[in-house]
């Protein structure tokens, strides 16, 4: 408990003074790269003057991650001929390369494919590692053009997209991610371009070990929140994350940003008590999932006990010993509130409670904060039905910041969370009446089903995570769980600009008495309620067939 | 035509990112550490006789009595570093209790009756965990003591100096490294 407060009152206290900066980027304050960003501008043709409607905005984004997209499918499938191939891994196949373009494009970092034995570090570094700065900076710039919607009356633009992305690139990812690099390297990750190293063992035998360019990698990896590990272990492998202070700078990394979003937005609506009010929701959720997940998983599990397992131990199975159980949960609790995906033990082997509470948090929509960028601005849509609940039952025009809110904003607000939501429960659904679903699940009984549940959820939400037995490298997952990514960014997204850029343009209205405050304890609290209602009740039934069945059959003795 | 128009910007600026972050950016870095800090960059490597034994905070395996056992691995008994991960298998896993089952009486016999540590019987994230906890390494310090004809004081002395704690009792566990101890076990004056 004392670990999950440290987490957070770091992370909140760097929340405040970078949500500041972050504005300041926003806003065109910040100048200190001043140069490079310009040569930029002149390389690519960009006009920093235009200023773009939520259309335009919107093309330009959907443009660019395409072409991004296709960049990387050709890397993926040529990097057996291109440089940095020290182990001369082969191209990857069609399928496995579309689900892992898809992936990387919408800032999923969903892993089909085994990094030690399936990409280069020649595509990890011009592919993925581009792919980590590019789609948080995206995330981060549509973000953004959200706030400006809320910043005056009648507006017509959203800001410059190309503008926007440069700008986070350089004067926040790129800075942040070096510093923290530089750590990891001094703790223990590698970074290097060598082959893998053959060792031999103190008792005789023989041992290969993987090494790459790690720790650049790790770093933007956390910081965007995406989640892609260099190996398999992901973050529990002890080339990623060496120690629990790696570990903890790691779990910082992933949710600073998200933090300090809705601190930016205050400042760029010049209300900070706004930005505060989001935060403090998301930081309530976030909390929750992490005692709960914690509890969990230190009770242990009742089958091992019983064979003989000290009970003070805690569940072990898939955690790593130099972390302890505090900080693992937290970990994957943090990057399952944010869309991270990153994990540091192994959710498949949580108790199903300890696995629920991640799965949950994704369902909610990935607002505890969400993934850089979209965590944001899918906080605004539960925002704004918040403020449409709320004119209901007093029977007031709804309007957040002075902006109307109507007939509009509210179908494509829906239709952003139901169409999420529709995916998940189909695409699982689907899943598990074929053949071809079933024998990728590594696990039987209802743990089966929550193996299925999760993929789909971490796909359409574009988290990445997983009960990592599955086997997702088949047609069906491939294809559907790549189409899943693709549709839970681009599909939310746009509705969501959308919605922008129709606020944008209408009059910012002075507060009057009839206005309906949104900020302080009450509006937290029938923030965070919409959010459980809406985003969460849908999957009760589902998550009842998974993780709660298994709760109580193993409770009851049964293993499958 | 709007998409027209966005061509040349947004083609450029994958290029120039890609160009920059993808090669410039990491090259530059992994020369700088290379450099600066070339021990952790080439993976905490040690060497004995010239000869690489491992890497420090990679776990590799160790059997028989006279040394410190690590954690079952997911990965098998050969603790293959060109691979990592993990069991994945669920809390209601039969074929998972099975193992821990197995893994229990394996454990007792070596180490005497008792509970047991939890990290010793089950497997872990990366398959490649270089560590044990402090109670699992207090545990097997008898038996490793008698094999190696020490007074079980010794190591219990030696398991102790080499515990890593958890900082302010709350970031991380207390443990040991497996290859570290057994390192300094086997360079102790034999009795």
């Amino acid at each position: 408990m004392l670990y999950i407060a440290l987490v957070f009152a770091l992370v909140l206290g760097a929340a405040f003074p970078l949500g500041r900066y972050m504005a300041a980027i926003f806003e065109r304050r910040v100048t200190w790269l001043r140069p490079v960003e310009l040569g930029f501008y002149r390389l690519a043709g960009v006009d920093e003057t235009r200023s773009m409607t939520w259309q335009a905005y919107a093309v330009a984004l959907l443009l660019l991650s395409l072409i991004h997209f296709f960049l990387l499918y050709g890397i993926l499938r040529l990097q057996y001929y291109l440089p940095f191939n020290p182990q001369h891994i082969a191209g990857m196949s069609p399928r496995l390369a579309f689900n892992t373009a898809a992936s990387f494009t919408t800032n999923t970092n969903w892993q089909a494919y085994l990094p030690e034995g399936q990409i280069s570090n020649g595509a990890q570094m011009l592919g993925l590692a581009v792919h980590m700065f590019l789609s948080a900076a995206a995330g981060i710039a549509a973000a953004a053009a959200v706030m400006r919607a809320f910043t005056a009356s009648a507006l017509k633009s959203l800001g410059n997209f190309y503008v926007d992305l440069t700008r986070i690139t350089l004067y926040l990812l790129l800075p942040i991610t070096l510093v923290a690099a530089v750590l990891l390297v001094v703790a223990g990750c590698p970074q290097t371009l060598a082959p893998f190293i053959s060792g031999h063992t103190l008792q005789g035998g023989s041992q290969t070990i993987a090494i790459g360019p790690v720790a650049l990698q790790e770093a933007i990896k956390q910081l965007g929140t995406n989640g892609g590990g260099f190996f398999n272990a992901n973050s529990g492998h002890p080339f990623e994350n060496p120690n629990a202070w790696t570990n903890l700078l790691e779990n910082w990394l992933l949710l600073v940003i998200g933090f300090a979003l809705p601190i930016s937005f205050g400042h760029m609506v010049k209300e900070t008590a706004q930005g505060r009010t989001l935060m403090a929701a998301m930081a309530i959720i976030l909390a929750l999932g992490c005692v709960g997940a914690y509890a969990a998983e230190a009770a242990g599990n009742p089958l091992h006990t019983a064979a003989g397992v000290a009970r003070s131990g805690g569940n072990w199975e898939g955690k790593e010993v130099r972390f302890g159980i505090p900080a693992s949960t937290t970990f994957n609790v943090s990057a399952t509130g944010t869309s991270t995906g990153a994990v540091d033990s192994f959710t498949d082997s949580y108790t199903p409670l300890g696995g629920l509470v991640p799965m949950f948090l994704m369902q909610l929509g990935e607002v505890s904060p969400g993934g850089v960028g979209s965590g944001f601005y899918t906080v605004i849509v539960f925002t704004l039905l918040s403020v449409f609940v709320a004119g209901l039952m007093v029977g007031r025009t709804p309007e957040y910041l002075g902006k109307k809110v109507q007939e509009k904003e509210i179908k494509l607000a829906m239709l952003g969370v139901l169409i999420l939501t529709l995916f998940i429960l189909a695409g699982a659904g689907f899943s598990l009446i074929t053949a071809s679903g079933v024998g990728s699940l590594a696990n039987t009984g209802p743990h089966g089903l929550s193996e299925m549940l999760y993929a789909w959820t971490s796909a359409t939400e574009n988290n990445g995570s997983a009960f990592a037995g599955l086997s997702a490298d088949t047609p069906l997952l491939d294809y559907g769980l790549g189409a899943a990514m693709l549709f839970g960014r681009f599909a939310f997204m746009i509705p969501v600009l959308a919605i922008a850029g129709s606020l944008a343009a209408k009059p910012k209205l002075p507060e009057s008495a009839g206005t309906f405050p949104t900020t302080g304890p009450l509006f937290i609290g029938l923030l965070i309620g919409v959010i459980i209602i809406l985003g969460g009740l849908q999957f009760m039934p589902a998550d009842t067939l998974g993780p709660l069945a298994e709760h109580f059959l193993l409770h009851a003795g049964k293993a499958f | 035509m709007l998409i027209l128009r966005e061509l040349r910007p947004a083609i450029s600026l994958v290029v120039l990112f890609t160009l920059i972050l993808g090669l410039a950016v990491p090259e530059a870095f992994t020369s700088a550490m290379q450099a600066a800090l070339p021990w952790q960059a080439n993976g905490s490597l040690i060497r004995q006789n010239g000869k690489i034994i491992g890497s420090a905070i990679i776990g590799q395996n160790f059997t028989g009595a006279n040394y410190f056992a690590p954690r079952p691995s997911a990965l098998g008994t050969s603790y293959d570093a060109s691979t990592s991960g993990a069991s994945n298998l669920g809390p209601t896993s039969a074929s998972l209790l099975t193992a821990v089952q197995q893994r229990v009486a394996a454990y007792t016999k070596a180490f005497g009756p008792g509970p047991v540590p939890a990290d010793a019987v089950t497997a872990s994230g990366s398959g490649l965990d270089p560590d044990i906890s402090l109670a699992n390494a207090l545990r097997q310090a008898p038996a490793v003591a008698a094999a190696r004809h020490l007074p079980t004081h010794t190591v219990v002395d030696l398991v102790n100096r080499m515990t890593h704690h958890a900082a302010f009792g709350i970031v991380g566990l207390d443990h040991v490294n497996v290859l570290r101890l057994n390192l300094v076990l086997d360079a102790l004056p034999a009795s």
